[in-house]
């Protein structure tokens, strides 16, 4: 996983709420078994039908933080929301609200998800809209959000911050406790089932 | 110190705790279907690691799988690749897998729970949202991402923050002709599609104990539609007898421990929960969405809302952008909505109980005109039972199409989909635009008042005909 530290790029105001993962990538671009390549399943509907879409908009194109409305990744587990906004070349979301299994996902492979009350989110878009070339920093060491007249702290917790700093993925942190993993093992309940 | 069910589970399963870090959980059973696996298993390929536990592991197809001619080889090449995938992985890795034509195949969801293998107070998880439905006997049972499906095959844990808890209640006796899926929709536009989010929802009071462990499901199902980690129903008598017997609930003395156990596991009387919800079981009536997210529902009795009453400017600008997307007018009596397709089926509602009471309101009756409906079995031994009870004769005679377990048109990932612009009644679980097919639009409605509409060829409850 690529390290995180501070991001600075221009941003992509998407006025909506409830983006729904359906939306982010519809289920027919989830059929492929590889893990690159879902640039062209974001917002594929929205992209299609309608030729104002912000992501259609010339003066947005290479925007890599995404602006958007509370409620953000709703819907299904599909990681592939996380790895088209990922492969399109979005590095954080920002967003009132987002969806927890989205969360999760994103946190995990090293997209920054970040939560900020609406009244900043309404600022950030006021301000990209008036003048789309705006660039927008996302501070991960100071845990801040700073774009022009506006400096914003938001939260994260430490050991995720740490994690995404140091680009760790979770599997190699895991399998440092094998040990306590096969200790507890012998603790189970001897009724539990197993499917062999 | 008092502690709720979901506390409970949760401590059960720490493997380590550190100050500081998420605790790390032990998960005792890991669901695996093919759409949200394949680049898991490639990545424990690329770091040369094995599946820790194949014993707790379970896979069958599902997303993907066609309903119709299931012995062809299937034709979009793409779906073709991502079951061949799974089988691959599944022979590689030494993972169990039901697959196409196998009596054990179907929706993960339901498979899970009809093997016996969902038993209350596990872990389990899956590469889906709905892993929720597990809950329903008293699990702690969450969706995950691919990288977590990656993580579980290769540590059988998960290191997770801890959740806030949540009581819905439901007091009282729900009126005939209402269901568990009215329930739960009613819930979620109470409390909105982001109101669960960051809680494991408990469903309690007399309501949810009166239920079958089906209904409890469908409930449990949709606790990811209102945003929340999981559900979760405390076991009792009633999940007892239906886990009793099934091909790997516990047997003999090991069965007695595990009862005593299960019954330790309901929340303690003195417990708090971070919040709670009331509802009063006398007031539900049968439930439908009208918008483009779940939360966007109302009793069938009610007209299309008008978006300028929406007090919030956000919610006005989703009711709006629903509206038209929808292409519904505000103030359209939902009754008198019209529908191309009925779907019966999904991990909310494709279960036997669901395809029974809605071959009841069908039976003798026929499919309106113009009307195409789809009953689509949630897993091959639901077809199988629902054929031994003749059930596939009274939807046939209806004028039904009667398919193969998958999960079809809930999603659309293979042939059963709408065409732009038409519209559904679905028993599925989520009504997002083009979620049943590009350009699609979507009612969740139960079994019941699939059923009706079915006949009626409008949004109707059986009260209707
Ligand atoms: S039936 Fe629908 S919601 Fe359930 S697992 Fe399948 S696609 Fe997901």
């Amino acid at each position: 996983m690529e390290k995180f530290t501070v991001h600075t790029g221009r941003a992509v105001p998407l006025r909506h709420s409830n983006v729904d993962t359906d939306q982010i990538i519809p289920a027919v671009y989830l059929k492929r078994v590889a893990r690159t390549g879902f640039e062209d399943g974001l917002f594929a509907a929205w992209r299609a039908a309608d030729p104002d879409f912000v992501l259609n908009r010339p003066e947005y194109a290479g925007g890599t933080v995404l602006v958007a409305g509370p409620d953000f990744g709703t819907g299904s587990s599909r990681e592939h929301a996380v790895w088209a906004l990922q492969d399109y070349g979005f590095k954080a979301v920002i967003a009132p609200r987002f969806a927890d299994i989205f969360r999760g996902n994103s946190l995990k492979g090293g997209l920054l998800t970040v939560l900020l009350p609406q009244d900043v989110v309404e600022r950030l878009w006021a301000l990209v809209e008036a003048d789309p070339s705006t660039e927008v920093t996302v501070d991960l060491v100071a845990r801040e959000v700073r774009a022009p007249g506006v400096t914003e702290p938001f939260e994260l917790d430490d050991y995720t911050r740490w994690r995404l700093m140091e680009g760790l993925d979770d599997i190699a942190l895991t399998l440092r406790h094998t040990d306590a993993i096969a200790d507890y093992e012998t603790r189970r309940k001897p009724w539990l089932p197993v499917t062999q | 110190m008092a502690r709720t069910m979901a506390e409970k589970v949760w401590e059960e399963h720490v493997v380590r705790r550190a100050e500081g870090e998420p605790d790390l959980l032990y998960i005792d059973l890991h669901l695996v279907h093919e759409v949200t696996s394949p680049q898991a298993f490639e990545g424990l390929r690329l770091a040369d690691r094995a599946v820790r536990r194949p014993d707790l592991t379970i896979a069958t197809e599902d997303h993907n799988v066609p309903t119709e001619n299931i012995l062809l080889p299937i034709a979009d090449p793409v779906s073709r690749t991502q079951i061949e995938t799974l089988r691959k992985n599944a022979s590689d890795f030494g993972v169990r897998l039901h697959p196409m034509g196998d009596i054990e195949q179907g929706i993960v969801h339901v498979v899970g729970p009809q093997l016996g293998l969902t038993q209350p107070g596990m872990t389990i998880v899956c590469g889906d949202s709905h892993t929720s439905t597990h809950g329903a006997f008293g699990a702690l049972a969450f969706g995950i991402g691919t990288s977590q499906v990656e993580h579980v095959l290769a540590t059988q844990t998960l290191p997770m923050t801890p959740f806030k808890t949540m009581a819905v209640t439901v007091n009282g006796t729900l009126p005939s002709g209402v269901t568990s899926k009215d329930v739960i929709l009613a819930v979620i536009a109470r409390i909105g599609t982001g109101g669960g989010q960051g809680y494991v929802i408990e469903y309690r009071g007399e309501a949810i104990r009166q239920l079958s462990m089906e209904a409890r499901m469908t409930i449990c199902n949709m606790s990811i539609e209102a945003g929340a980690r999981a559900g979760m129903i405390a076991p009792d008598e009633t999940t007892f007898d239906y886990i009793k017997g099934r091909p790997h609930a516990p047997t003999g003395a090991d069965w007695d421990a595990a009862v005593e156990h299960w019954r330790s596991l309901r929340t303690d009387d003195e417990a708090v929960f971070d919040a709670e919800v009331v509802l009063d079981a006398a007031e539900l009536s049968p439930f439908v969405t009208w918008g483009t997210n779940p939360g966007q529902g109302l009793p069938l009795d009610a007209s299309v809302p008008d978006p300028a009453d929406f007090a919030d400017p956000t919610e006005r600008a989703a009711a709006e952008k629903a509206l038209a997307y929808m292409d519904l007018a505000p103030g359209v009596r939902l009754r008198d909505v019209r529908v191309d397709t009925v779907f019966l089926g999904s991990c909310t509602n494709g279960r036997i109980e669901d395809l029974r009471s809605a071959a009841e309101v069908i039976r003798g009756r026929r499919v309106a005109d113009g009307v195409r409906m789809l009953v689509v079995p949630g897993s091959m031994r639901v077809k199988e039972q629902a054929a031994a009870e003749g059930l596939d004769e009274v939807f046939r005679a209806a004028g039904a199409e009667w398919r193969e377990a998958g999960c079809s048109m809930c999603l659309g990932m293979n042939p059963d989909q709408l065409k732009p612009g038409e519209r559904s009644a679905s028993t599925s679980n989520r009504n997002f635009e083009g979620r049943q097919g590009k350009g699609g639009r979507t009612h969740l409605v139960s079994p019941l008042v699939a059923a009706a509409t079915a006949v009626r060829g409008t949004l109707s409850s059986p009260a209707d005909l």
